[in-house]
């Protein structure tokens, strides 16, 4: 399959289950909220090493938040509930209870509750108060510049992790151009995130490493310094790939993810120096969810 | 389906016992079943077709007509359904009621909402003393839910609850949320005395300025962040308090009673 002369592998990005959430950060302004949200967001890009994987994933209306103000929708994804639940509680304490005019709100009404603002309710010493409202249970919690609310819980619910897509280009900015193109699309689609800086990873990895420590390295097949020196997986004109992973709520979220996300890519095309669109296959060694590219884009 | 009304024939000089005429006792019984049943009147029996017309066949919808003060216990221990009643109720209307919904159209009298757990009840006239309250001895007054009083209130309004809300469009009489353990209470009008008496934690929303109280430390004038959800919650009833223009989040924040644990707390809107 070839697309604006961008050659779509025959081939399926592996993904793997995880348990998500979402929450809802609001503030006095847009840009209070969002440096909360990215302070509770930070340090995830990836459970090999930050115990879950977070990211933003649009930013809300004030008609679109519980108390009418400007708000950020944020996930969180881990390997289990029990990571997830603490990863959200250690986050929310530390992110956003202590970020200016902060409010903190469930995401996701269904699914099995896990505790939001239900532990934080301690910070408050004795003196926090619960209120009830239809059927949500509230914490007001006495706080320097006034009251920090947090909603007691949110939902957790089954999850996709691991969606991805590799570009292929001439020369690293076009790659990171296109990149750049492709998450400015997928940030459209709701229930997904990618959780690496920007949006794109330059470190792709494999299964499996030569060090018994290591569960992952560097995907060699993809590194284009090494093209002569392993079984590469790279032509003599690609001299840089990147990594677009992805995150959502359902292999659906993700299809139509990555369906935009390449649909950007391809639009730029081989006259912007794109060559060819894989995927981090891993054998079937990764995880049970396939998404096969040609099926995506066909 | 038309609803099951109960037309009171004629007004009997005792108090008549209404709680077996709830939703859930009457599903699936005939009309003469139902007028075959008896309710206390006074320290006789009398049957229910000796008080009452009774038509229609909807037991989810029960309407009682020609209702007045001395009606007791309607709704007692409601579990889903609706309770429509024309007229005035009697005391302890909805007494620990588990849900559903009960209307009155006009008056109720005391121990309205009594230990109510969850439901809805709206009263377009006024209620009596002891709304959502205990009953005497108890130390669990109403536990959830939400009633709706259009007019006034007697007094103590909302002793010992423990959830839930009270709105109350009109005046509370004296010791409004007395010995209250949590829940909210709203006062468009004028309050009484002796506001939240023993109050331990909980919630007295006011519009108006109560009388000051040594027993309540000033707390200085806030925004506070859950009161536009709390008034969003409002938007679906029937109600002043729907209306956009009475919802704020300005308020004035005194904490007590502090001759108790003194974790409630007496929010006085900012105009």
């Amino acid at each position: 399959m070839i697309i604006n002369g961008v050659a779509i592998d025959a081939t399926f990005a592996e993904a793997f289950p995880m348990k998500a959430t979402r929450a809802i950060i609001t503030a006095q302004n847009e840009k209070w909220a969002m440096i909360s949200a990215q302070a509770m967001t930070g340090f995830a890009t990836s459970v090999i090493a930050c115990g879950c994987e977070a990211g933003i994933e649009r930013v809300l209306d004030p008609s679109e938040t519980p108390d009418g103000r400007p708000g950020v929708s944020i996930m969180i994804f881990a390997m289990g509930g029990k990571g997830l639940a603490k990863q959200l509680e250690t986050r929310a304490g530390q992110c956003v209870l202590t970020s200016p005019t902060s409010a903190l709100f469930a995401g996701i009404d269904g699914g099995t509750r896990i505790a939001l603002g239900k532990n934080l309710r301690y910070f408050g010493d004795g003196f926090q108060v619960a209120k009830l409202i239809d059927g949500k249970r509230y914490w007001r919690i006495p706080v320097m510049d006034g009251e920090f609310l947090a909603e007691a819980t949110t939902g957790q619910v089954d999850a996709v992790g691991g969606g991805n897509f590799l570009v292929l280009a001439e020369s690293q900015p076009q790659a990171l151009a296109a990149c750049e193109a492709a998450i400015e699309e997928m940030r459209k689609i709701p229930n997904v995130i990618m959780p690496f800086p920007g949006g794109v990873v330059r470190s792709g990895s494999k299964v499996g490493s030569k060090y018994k420590a290591l569960g992952a390295s560097t995907n060699d097949a993809f590194c284009p310094t090494l093209k002569g020196m392993t079984k590469t997986d790279l032509s003599p004109e690609v001299e840089s790939v990147m990594e677009i992973v992805i995150d959502g709520l359902s292999k659906e979220d993700i299809d139509k993810a990555m369906r935009v996300g390449i649909q950007a890519v391809c639009d730029l095309g081989a006259a912007n120096g794109i060559k060819r669109i894989s995927a981090g296959n891993y054998g079937g060694k990764l995880g049970p969810f396939h998404f096969h590219l040609q099926e995506i884009m066909a | 389906m038309s609803a099951l009304t109960f037309t009171l024939k004629c007004k009997p000089d005792q108090r008549v016992d209404m709680s077996p005429l709830v939703c859930q006792k009457l599903a699936d019984m005939t009309l003469a079943e139902i007028g075959a049943l008896t309710l206390q009147n006074g320290k006789r029996k009398v049957r229910v077709d000796q008080l009452f017309d009774v038509t229609g066949s909807d037991a989810q919808d029960i309407v009682i007509k020609n209702s007045f003060s001395k009606l007791d216990f309607i709704g007692k221990e409601l579990e889903g359904g609706r309770i429509t009643i024309e007229g005035d109720a009697g005391a302890y209307l909805g007494l620990g009621m588990k849900s559903g919904e009960i209307a009155v159209l006009g008056d109720v009298g005391l121990y309205a909402a009594c230990e109510m757990k969850k439901g809805f009840i709206t009263v377009n006239g006024n209620a009596g003393d002891f709304l959502g309250a205990a009953l005497p001895g108890n130390k669990m007054g109403m536990k959830g839910g939400t009633i709706l009083v259009k007019g006034n209130v007697g007094e103590r309004a909302g002793d010992h609850m423990r959830r839930g809300n009270i709105l109350i469009e009109g005046s509370a009489g004296d010791y409004c949320g007395s010995r209250m353990t949590a829940g909210t209470i709203a006062v468009m009008g004028q309050t009484g005395n002796y506001l939240g008496y023993a109050m331990r934690r909980g919630t007295l929303l006011l519009w108006n300025q109560p009388q000051a109280s040594a027993r309540f430390n000033d707390c200085g004038a806030h925004t506070l962040a859950f009161l536009p959800i709390l008034f969003a919650s409002f938007k679906k009833l029937n109600s002043k308090f729907a209306d956009s223009s009475a919802s704020f989040n300005r308020v004035r924040r005194y904490a007590g009673d502090m001759s108790e644990m003194g974790r409630g707390e007496v929010l006085v809107k900012i105009s």
